[in-house]
């Protein structure tokens, strides 16, 4: 028998006061199939046509089988970090529903033959580190071991190669590939590393199947996501969406605008900035996104409120992301310092004819050039921020900064700092 | 089939690649390089094998085109 094909999967059941115990979830959603039962659970993740939720939206099935097939001591990595600053449902999942996430890692570690977890939260984060803590400690027998770690606040500790670096004792950079973690990952060991949503959908098609899984969602997309709705909406937080749904309805259950917001960025800072107007028109998928050169990414949909200022807010996102660079790049390092420093040139009203010019030649010389995608993501960010509020870039460039550049920050831009880059030596027990 | 890369991370800006194997790689305003990564033909291979050779950090490598 399939499960009804309605909405919420993965928040069925969730109390927001606190995580539902092991107990709690188990008389939820059933026990988890063992491997015996579980099979080919590579097959159904294949079938069911689950992609990573982390941003990269890499097919699932197809890191399972690497990691399956490389040669060494296998380790799962439950990617928990979530560096978008705007981005809430990976906490949301381990602050909640812990065990619908280590459900999916035991899953996978079976499926992989590995017989270790590692699990990583953002330090920031410690009401999810404490939910993981106790879910661990509820997990019942005969299940691989579990290590919990807090990872410093960084936006590209988020990277699945800066947290193997991180957890191999190196610092938390991301590095050259190959080899790729599912080769070599934490102490050269091959290591599937998922995001704590994915690993939640994971732990649902195993127990429901590849044919439930598709029973909602898009063609291209089957299945849910978790979205984190934010800015100037009534009801800012996580729902779950499914993919191809209208971001018109998505609006409404948030309970509308605050006002008539001036754009939305749709998927994070490694996203696209998108007209108001022809984002109410958009279905969250990626084929139906695509005409607005936009992903869904990370789930995260902001929305900018009517009385706050484009140019500024674009600007000190800007400097944020070259910011939080890993400087280890030189065309991240000089790019992203360089597009900010334009941008900085447009906002007092210093900009040119060439200035514009000079940005997107800047942005293609910065894009695409990293060991990661952290520079491709920040330019195509500011890049679709210029083409949105054009007349906005266009009246700073010729009148400077307007009443609004001067109010606070709407975007998140938290306090992060990489830390030093030198290697400490950390002793990581049984890793 | 090859192409050239380079690990960016490495990369210190020296330019050596760039004057050896100016046909695939080029050098940006800061002085990193710029690589063509269509493959390689016979000629610019054993460029690109003294591009390689010659980088003091080892940061250019020739990779199986895909």
């Amino acid at each position: 028998m399939i499960a009804a094909a309605t909405l919420p999967r993965l928040l069925a059941g969730i109390d927001p006061s606190g995580p539902l115990d092991f107990h709690q979830h188990e008389l939820l959603h059933g026990p988890l199939p063992s491997s015996r039962e579980a099979a080919d659970l590579i097959g159904d993740l294949e079938r069911a046509g689950l992609r990573g939720h982390g941003g990269a939206s890499f097919p699932s099935a197809r890191k399972l089988q690497a990691v399956a097939q490389a040669r060494g001591k296998q380790i799962v990595l439950i990617n928990a970090v979530e560096a978008e600053p705007a981005s809430e449902k990976d906490r949301l999942l381990v602050e909640c529903l812990p065990h619908l996430v280590l459900d999916g890692a035991v899953a996978a570690a079976r499926a992989t033959g590995a017989r270790e977890i590692a699990f990583a939260v953002r330090d920031g984060a410690r009401d999810a580190y404490g939910a993981a803590a106790r879910a661990i400690a509820e997990r019942p027998r005969g299940e691989p071991p579990i290590t919990l770690f807090a990872i410093p606040d960084s936006y590209v500790g988020g990277q699945e190669t800066a947290l193997v670096n991180y957890l191999s004792g190196g610092p938390l950079r991301p590095t050259f590939t190959p080899p790729r973690p599912d080769e070599q990952g934490i102490n050269r060991r091959p290591t599937l590393v998922n995001n704590a949503e994915t690993l939640a959908h994971l732990a649902l098609i195993a127990r429901n199947g590849e044919q439930w899984f598709r029973s909602l969602g898009a063609p291209g997309q089957p299945g849910s996501a978790l979205v984190t709705v934010a800015g100037a909406v009534v009801h800012p937080g996580v729902y779950e969406i499914e993919y191809g749904s209208p971001l018109a309805s998505l609006l409404t259950v948030a309970g509308g605008p605050l006002g008539t917001p001036r754009g939305v960025l749709l998927g994070g800072y490694a996203g696209s900035w998108v007209p108001y107007e022809r984002a109410l028109e958009a279905r969250l998928d990626d084929a139906e996104l695509a005409v607005l050169r936009a992903r869904v990414l990370a789930g995260v949909i902001f929305f900018l409120g009517e009385e706050a200022c484009p140019v500024a807010e674009t600007l000190r996102l800007a400097r944020w992301m070259a910011g939080q660079s890993a400087r280890q790049c030189g065309p991240c390092l000089h790019g992203l310092d360089a597009l900010a420093d334009e941008l900085a040139t447009i906002a007092s009203g210093h900009g040119d004819g060439g200035t514009l010019q000079r940005l997107g030649r800047l942005g293609e010389l910065t894009a695409g050039r990293g060991a990661c995608a952290h520079p491709d993501g920040a330019v195509n960010c500011l890049l679709s921020a210029l083409e949105t509020f054009e007349h906005d870039f266009a009246e700073h460039a010729r009148s400077g900064p307007c009443a609004a550049c001067g109010l606070p920050a709407t975007l998140p831009l938290p306090d992060w700092h990489l830390p030093d880059s030198s290697p400490q030596r950390r002793r990581l027990r049984s890793l | 089939m090859t192409r050239v890369r380079v690990n960016p991370i490495a990369c210190e800006a020296h330019g050596m690649c760039a004057e050896l194997l100016p046909e695939r790689i080029t050098l940006d305003e800061w002085g990193y390089p710029i690589v063509d990564d269509r493959p390689l033909t016979a000629e610019q291979l054993a460029h690109a094998e003294l591009a390689v050779r010659a980088c003091p950090v080892f940061a250019v490598l020739l990779e199986a085109a895909r």
